[in-house]
């Protein structure tokens, strides 16, 4: 009965979508009185979707294999926790949880949003609804994740154990509540354009929502990058592979949207702008689902693609974005844009970031599509990777963190003070750091090399926001722009590292030879067969020295019977300044074994760059927060939710 | 289960396609000696899809067809040849598809083009804004 | 702004649309086609596969007659049941060369006991530097080279008893 009970819930939810749009509708053509209960309802909604996905993972921890999805995907035998997290591992419960947050999300909005007009909220919550309910008849229709099998079988067929990894059970919730959060942005803009009211009011309601989705974004790039670093065995952190690259799009989209919500929030411009990246950054979402869902694009194997779903899928993509896009084009119009601003000052500051960003957005939107748009013209194949990305997307991204150095010391609407006097010691850093890596490594690449100057200018310009003023009194939420920018120079430090002085070397070595690789001497000690609870295995032992003392790696290849197949495992050691990542592979006729060894300098700053993004986003959120219950708090004890 | 993952559970997993019972090619896993020639081997490595795997470049593969690949370029690299011309033989074979970096083929134009032109579009936009100040 | 700038983004999205919607309805081909097909074979020379049959070599190939040349291994697993389908075309006077990817002699003579042999000649690839060359990308495939040693046809994976019809065609037309 518990299927019976999350497919119920699910239906009563869909209904109660449809009833919250209708409300909307009629609250807009008549009066606002009539949408009385459409905040109870969006509340309703987002607990009966709750109920649904609660009792999927019920399904899944109890075993029941009568529901197909459990059959499919999970095994009486799986550790209780890849039991659960098998809820949403596949197709269908991966939509259910979509689902889930987007009604959560409006039931949170209904709940908390105080910044807005009541009409402007019933409108958004009724694009919320809407959203919603797509996906709802996606489910109901085109997903099940409740159907049931009869007779019911005895066991599941879901017991690989490529699939039982905490990265693949904790990647995909963040970077979902991160995608959909971007669909509370996507619903005010909406309903915003509806009413005709896009002010300072609705930037500051949407900021929340915005920061918070970001920043869950930023986490789930950056730890799915170092997953791929470590599972992948090759070195690479980032492939452009079309996968990624939908991640990438609304997580680009988003950070321009957070640059221009402060220009409409502080001086009420880039209004137009500002509510078509609101809108795109939650279609990219809807994008990337679509590329990946679809499985258009992987062109990796094995991706079991399904026409209908896909179809189903771009329908409601095309409904959705094309809906928002025609209101654009029906209410842009009307939109006054706000205070006038010169041509240095923060206004125009945040307007470069956001054209360069939305550059790359474009590019990366146009690389990974392209191919596709070729094949249908000319019937030709064509590949757009790694080289076309780094080459035109590389140079820009230097180009604007050499302006997040600028862009905070600018004062609003016109700047008079010589404030590029400030620059002068970051610049000497930039500078010195040329002259540095001119005499230390004259062959690197001129990327790399550009990479380290404008870091070691913005490590110092990052910070200057808070120089001559006491930090301690300033608001949290420059601190956490300062943080996030610092991040970013923490993270460009990182990749120009590795771009430049990372050592490879693949070798064949037998037991007792030995491999330099950087300034690393490693021995192969010998290698051993070793088994696992559901895989055989071979294990190196690898005894790294660089002079003093030495330390044991251990890089395993797993060989597993069902499915057949095998996996490097690579054994990385972190020191403070760099990693050593090894990696063993076949072994040939003559008794040699493939090594694979890297010496990564500094690398690990890639990824402690991102959490650094991250944080100074969270610091921002909790700013924001902090102030405006300090400023409502006296609001919003008249107005609570009753 | 979603993108990345998706993508990367798939990739981790080499399934074991029937694999010959030759060890792989000489310079499959070995580096020239030569650093020069070793860097620009692995240059033009990076930027020849794998036809096996088809989402990984040959320098990421573990695929033997990847491998002898790696041997096939190491080799001619070896012998004096210029990368551009190795990758020329190979999209006479192989079409424009097996190259990662798009050719100077007319169909990849626009690309190049875009980032100009996505520039130049913005900072009109750009300059229409600021231009405001005087009229308003 | 200008009602052509607010209604540019419904226009890229209708285009974005058109592609994808094209895409759904033309699934993808994962099939990797030589770009050499239409082209004379690339001068090859071959070590002999096996010391009591002939090797394979470019000029082989253009003799006057069509020839079919298959790509196979004793190690794969398809090319067993397409051997019996090659051996029928040999029967119908088809005469087929073998170019023997990345194998060992030992194994190869096994293959042959044990399948049947329909090849003229075999050539031994050891590192896969002919099928490179060919613009072939997986084992079996095989094609079809008219007199002059031009290259009319390239089948990929095995041929099927029920490809022979079509196969004695293209051979028929490569005459």
């Amino acid at each position: 009965m518990i299927a019976e009970a999350g497919l119920a819930a699910l239906w009563l939810a869909a209904g109660l979508a449809a009833y919250q749009f209708l409300l909307m509708i009629l609250a807009l053509r008549s009066n606002l009185e009539v949408a009385r209960p459409m905040r109870a309802v969006a509340v309703v909604q987002g607990g009966l979707t709750l109920v649904a996905f609660a009792m999927l993972l019920l399904v899944f921890a109890r075993s029941d294999m009568s529901v197909a999805l459990v059959f499919e995907n999970s095994h009486s035998a799986k550790p209780f926790i890849y039991k659960v997290a098998g809820a949403w591992g596949n197709h269908e419960g991966s939509m259910l949880m979509w689902v889930t947050i987007l009604a959560v999300a409006g039931a949170f909005l209904a709940l908390f949003s105080r910044r807005t007009t009541e009409r402007t909220l019933i409108a958004g919550l009724g694009s919320q609804a809407v959203l919603a309910l797509g996906f709802y008849a996606f489910l109901l229709f085109a997903s099940n994740p409740f159907a049931r099998l009869f007779p019911a079988p005895m066991d599941g067929q879901g017991l690989n154990p490529l699939l039982q990894d905490p990265g693949l059970a904790f990647h995909p919730p963040t970077l979902y509540l991160g995608y959909v959060g971007l669909s509370v942005a996507f619903s005010l803009a909406v309903g915003a354009l509806l009413t005709g009211e896009v002010d300072s009011r609705l930037a500051r309601a949407m900021r929340p929502w915005v920061l918070g989705a970001w920043i869950l974004l930023t986490l789930g790039i950056t730890a799915g990058s170092y997953w791929a670093y470590y599972e992948l065995g090759w070195g690479g952190y980032w492939f452009w592979d079309p996968v990624e690259n939908a991640s990438l799009m609304p997580w680009l989209a988003a950070t321009a949207l957070l640059h221009s919500m402060n220009v409409l929030a502080a001086r009420g411009a880039l209004k137009a702008w500002t509510m078509m990246l609101a809108v795109i950054a939650f279609s990219m979402s809807m994008v990337g689902t679509f590329l990946v869902r679809s499985g258009i694009l992987t062109s990796v194997h094995a991706f079991a693609i399904d026409p209908q779903r896909g179809t189903f899928l771009l329908v409601l993509l095309a409904i959705y974005v094309g809906a928002a896009f025609t209101l654009f084009a029906l209410r842009g119009a009307s939109l006054k844009e706000g205070a006038p601003f010169e041509l240095v000052s923060r206004e125009s500051g945040l307007v470069v970031n956001n054209l360069i960003l939305s550059v790359i957005l474009g590019i990366v939107f146009l690389g990974t599509l392209y191919p596709l748009f070729v094949e249908a013209l000319s019937g030709e194949k064509l590949s757009v990777g790694a080289p076309y990305f780094n080459a035109v997307a590389g140079p820009l991204a230097l180009i604007l963190a050499v302006l997040v150095g600028v862009g905070p010391l600018l004062s609003w609407r016109s700047e008079r003070r010589p404030v590029f006097r400030q620059l002068r010691v970051p610049a000497l850093l930039g500078l010195s750091a040329l002259v540095i890596t001119m005499i230390l490594a004259p062959d690197i690449h001129i990327l790399p090399r550009l990479g380290f100057v404008v870091a070691a200018y913005l490590i110092a310009a990052a910070v200057l926001p808070l120089v001559g003023r006491n930090p301690l009194r300033a608001p949290l939420a420059t601190w956490g722009m300062v943080v996030a920018h610092l991040g970013i120079a923490v993270a460009l430090t990182g990749m120009a590292a590795n771009a430049a002085f990372s050592s490879e070397r693949l070798g064949i070595a037998k037991p007792g030879d030995t491999l330099s690789v950087g300034p690393w001497l490693v021995q192969l000690e010998g290698v051993t067969p070793t088994a696992g609870k559901n895989f055989t295995a071979v294990e190196a032992e690898l005894r790294a020295t660089r002079g003093e003392g030495a330390v044991i790696l251990n890089p395993q290849t797993h060989y597993y019977s069902d499915p057949p197949t095998e996996t490097n495992e690579s054994a990385i050691r972190t020191f403070w300044n760099g990693q050593l990542y090894t990696v063993i592979g076949k072994s040939d006729a003559s008794g040699g074994w493939q090594l694979r060894l890297w010496w990564k300098p500094f690398v690990t700053l890639i990824w402690a760059g991102g959490a650094l993004i991250a944080m100074g986003g969270a610091l921002a959120l909790l700013g924001r927060i902090w102030r405006r219950r300090r400023l409502s708090s006296g609001e919003w004890r008249r107005k609570g939710y009753a | 289960m979603n993108r990345l993952s998706f993508l990367l559970a798939i990739l981790v997993a080499q399934p074991l396609l029937a694999d010959s019972s030759l060890p792989p090619a000489y310079w499959a896993n070995r580096q020239l000696p030569d650093s020069r020639q070793e860097a620009k081997a692995e240059a033009l490595m990076a930027e020849v899809r794998c036809l096996v795997c088809q989402g990984q470049s040959i320098a990421d593969s573990d695929a033997e067809l990847a491998g002898d690949m790696r041997d096939l370029i190491r080799r001619r690299i070896a012998a004096g040849e210029k990368p551009s011309a190795i990758q020329g033989w190979l999209v006479q074979r192989y079409g424009t598809w097996i190259s990662y970096k798009p050719t100077d083929e007319p169909a990849a134009w626009p690309l190049w083009l875009a980032p100009f032109g996505l520039l130049l579009v913005g900072l009109w936009f750009v300059r229409r804004r600021i231009g405001q100040r005087r009229r308003g | 702004m200008s009602k052509a700038i607010r209604f540019a983004p419904l226009a890229l999205l209708l285009l974005v649309i058109v592609a994808l919607v094209w895409r759904l309805a033309t699934p993808v081909d994962t099939n990797v086609h030589s770009k050499l097909a239409g082209r004379p074979v690339p001068f090859f020379t071959l070590a002999a596969a096996l010391p009591t049959k002939p090797t394979v070599s470019s000029t082989d190939l253009a003799t006057g007659q069509p020839r079919l040349v298959n790509i196979f291994a004793s190690w794969c697993v398809p090319c067993v049941s397409e051997v019996k389908v090659l051996q029928s075309l040999k029967s119908r006077g088809v005469p087929i060369d073998g170019i023997d990817i990345r194998d060992r002699p030992a194994d190869l003579t096994d293959f042959l006991a044990r399948n049947g042999d329909p090849y003229e000649r075999i050539g031994s690839d050891p590192q896969s530097q002919l099928q490179i060359a060919l613009g072939s990308s997986g084992v079996p495939e095989s094609f079809i080279v008219d007199g002059k040693g031009i290259i009319r046809y390239q089948h990929i994976g095995a041929i099927q008893a029920s490809d022979m019809p079509m196969i004695l065609t293209k051979l028929e037309q490569a005459k």
